[in-house]
């Protein structure tokens, strides 16, 4: 990819944005262009092709018929897949998380096959959503400050052995099984059930991904008045219920 | 079957003889106006009491996502016009501020009621209507709300064969889908701005297809049914082509198609719309919303919007810039806890305000307003924005919690 221009691809707005995705990519795009980075951002419908020559991808949640429909289209279409061969950088919410994944339990309570873009299995869970901000410690290999989340989702997912958790929660639920761990990521693909949007609470990640894709290990600062503060209420929430 | 023209059996006279006992205690504590409690206590005394006293009642019942309790007004004032009536006017809309209200109307002929989402199908079987208004359904209180879709296939399911005559917006996709297995469907084209929960064909998955006003799902054939009454710019047609115009006190596109809706409505009980349309000039402010208040001396005046379709719809109607705006969110309870909708809502159609934030979760707004691009103050206190707003009446945009502790502060 050229330095001076960046392809953020948003995949099926009309089915995966249900708990204000869209603020991933307007996050990216938003400190993209503070780094006078040349941005261009294409939404791409569930009845159009998914572009390969993307740097970035974001993947969003959504109910539960919608999740299948995404799927379904996502698996035929291929288009996901090829790019993250091209080594495109894929970032995913929710149920977008779960898509990326082997498997995962539709609406209709089926098995259903996901992309197999990260090494997790999804099931659904039985007890009470998991509903609550979140906090957590993000891998050490990622360099990265403490991730602060707002969870909504009935899922567990299962990691396998070549994905990592993308973080160890202090509070909170996460990945649902118990074990501490909350999302999953391998070279270039990340999943998490973290919203927020987690972009928002979460710049570093923003960061991150802008990084990858531009294979470069530090980007210039930009004013993170509003986001810092942001995150310290959050976290200091989440520490101190009300 | 209007008027009282049976008795109430005894046991349900003691109910709501109790339910009104306890409203007074709860009145009396100072916990509001009570009728939530009453209803409540009124329910466990006799549970069919809420069928018991629509009995006696033409009832109309109105739901939706937004602007249900406008509309609400809006067709208990109409109908007026042909008989007394009854109506839970300030938005208690479950099952007992319902049984609350009908209960204090002993003499009504018409039962106009506001219902709740998750209740309507429940409320539709108890309350036998004669009339059902759906005016819109999308995204709302996601950390606890049912799927939007799912709600709507609650209300397909709920309304099937159902003998009221259901007025229902053609614009929406998700109405449309909801009303779809009533037999009697009157369609009003009311318009629907906000158009993000239903780009997916309720009835099939297909992606929809939205040329102009129009939309259908190629893959299945289901589409927008042909409107009888519609909204068009000031006026409201009716089926005979005669466009009758409208004069509200109440701000708004979304105001006009909820007029266009309760015209539809009244229109059935034989209330003509030039009577309708007229009467419901008197609607000034609806539960505080719309309301222009002195506060500081200063011109503020009060809109709630509570998920992102208000908000789109706030935002056209508010004066434009340089009018200062300030804008409240919290994300208690009633709120719901999660403040992720703020990035559904395009914050940047405020460019060229000055905009002044507040509320428990200003801080969620500031990030959403910095990454939008836009300049804005972050205010401790609802004094501090008034006194560094400039000239000129001033918007205040909140949504539900925020905007009751704005009407506390000022006095409203
Ligand atoms: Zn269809």
């Amino acid at each position: 990819m050229s330095d001076s221009s960046l392809r953020l691809v948003w995949i099926y707005p009309d089915l995966l944005s249900t708990y204000g995705d869209q603020g991933n990519a307007l996050v990216v795009e938003r400190r993209a262009r503070q780094r006078r980075l040349n941005v261009s951002r294409v939404d791409v419908r569930s009845d159009q092709p998914v572009p390969t020559s993307g740097d970035i991808y974001l993947v969003g949640g959504g109910e539960d018929r919608p999740q299948r429909l995404a799927a379904e289209r996502l698996r035929r279409d291929g288009g996901l897949n090829r790019a993250v061969s091209n080594g495109a950088i894929v970032f995913s919410v929710c149920a977008g998380y779960q898509i990326l994944g082997h498997e995962f339990v539709n609406d209709l309570g089926e098995r259903e096959q996901g992309l197999g873009l990260l090494d997790v299995v999804s099931t659904r869970g039985e007890g009470e959503r998991c509903v609550g901000d979140v906090l957590g410690d993000i891998d050490p290999q990622l360099n990265l400050p403490p991730l602060t989340g707002f969870e909504n989702h009935q899922g567990i997912t299962h990691l396998g052995p070549s994905a990592r958790p993308l973080a160890r929660v202090r509070l909170g639920r996460g990945n649902g099984t118990g074990d501490g761990t909350e999302g999953a990521f391998n070279d270039t693909v990340f999943g998490t059930y973290m919203h927020g949007p987690v972009m928002a609470r979460n710049p570093h990640i923003a960061d991150l991904l802008l990084k990858l894709a531009l294979d470069v290990n530090a980007l210039p600062p930009v004013d993170d008045r509003w986001y810092d503060a942001l995150r310290n209420e959050r976290i200091n929430a989440a520490v101190q219920p009300a | 079957m209007a008027g009282n023209t049976e008795p109430l059996p005894s046991r349900a006279k003691l109910a709501v003889t109790a339910g009104k006992a306890a409203a007074a205690v709860s009145r009396a504590a100072g916990r509001g106006s009570g009728s939530v409690i009453g209803g409540k206590v009124a329910l466990r005394l006799d549970p069919d009491l809420l069928r018991r006293l629509a009995q006696h009642l033409d009832v109309i019942l109105v739901s939706a996502t937004n602007g249900k309790t406008t509309t609400t007004r809006l067709i208990a004032e109409a109908l007026r016009a042909a008989g007394p009536v009854v109506s839970n006017a300030l938005g208690a809309n479950m099952p007992a501020g319902i049984t609350s209200a009908l209960a204090g109307g002993s003499d009504a002929q018409f039962g106009v009621i506001e219902v709740d989402e998750k209740y309507l199908a429940g409320v539709a079987r108890d309350t036998t209507p004669k009339a059902i208004a759906l005016l819109n359904l999308s995204r709302d209180q996601l950390d606890r709300a049912a799927e939007t879709r799912m709600l709507a296939e609650k209300w397909r399911e709920g309304l099937a064969g159902t003998k009221a005559v259901v007025i229902a917006n053609a614009d929406d996709p998700l109405i449309v889908w909801a009303a779809s297995s009533s037999p009697n469907v009157v369609w009003v084209a009311a318009g629907q701005e906000w158009k993000d929960d239903a780009w997916s064909c309720p009835s099939c998955g297909g992606v929809m297809q939205r040329p102009g006003d129009d939309w259908f799902c190629a893959q299945c054939g289901f589409r927008r049914p042909a409107p009888s009454w519609a909204l068009r710019d000031d006026h409201v047609l009716d089926p005979h082509g005669s466009a009758w115009p409208i004069h509200l006190q109440l701000p708004g596109r979304a105001n006009k198609a909820n007029a266009a809706t309760s015209a539809a409505v009244a229109a059935t009980f034989g209330v003509p719309p030039g009577v309708a349309l007229q009467r419901m000039y008197q609607v000034q402010a609806v539960a505080g919303r719309y309301d222009v208040v002195s506060f500081q001396g200063r011109d503020l005046r009060l809109l709630l919007a509570k998920n992102p379709a208000g908000w789109l719809e706030t935002f056209s109607l508010i004066d434009p810039p340089p009018t200062p705006v300030i804008l409240s969110v919290n994300a208690r309870g009633a709120d719901g806890t999660d403040t992720s909708w703020l990035w559904d809502v395009d914050y940047t159609r405020l460019s060229g305000h000055p905009i002044f934030v507040l509320g428990d979760r200003k801080l969620d707004l500031a990030v959403r307003l910095e990454v939008a691009g836009l300049t804005f103050r972050v205010c401790e206190t609802l004094d501090e924005a008034v006194q560094y707003a400039p000239p000129g009446r001033i918007e205040v945009i909140a949504n539900y919690t925020a905007f009751q502790d704005l009407r506390r502060r000022v006095g409203n």
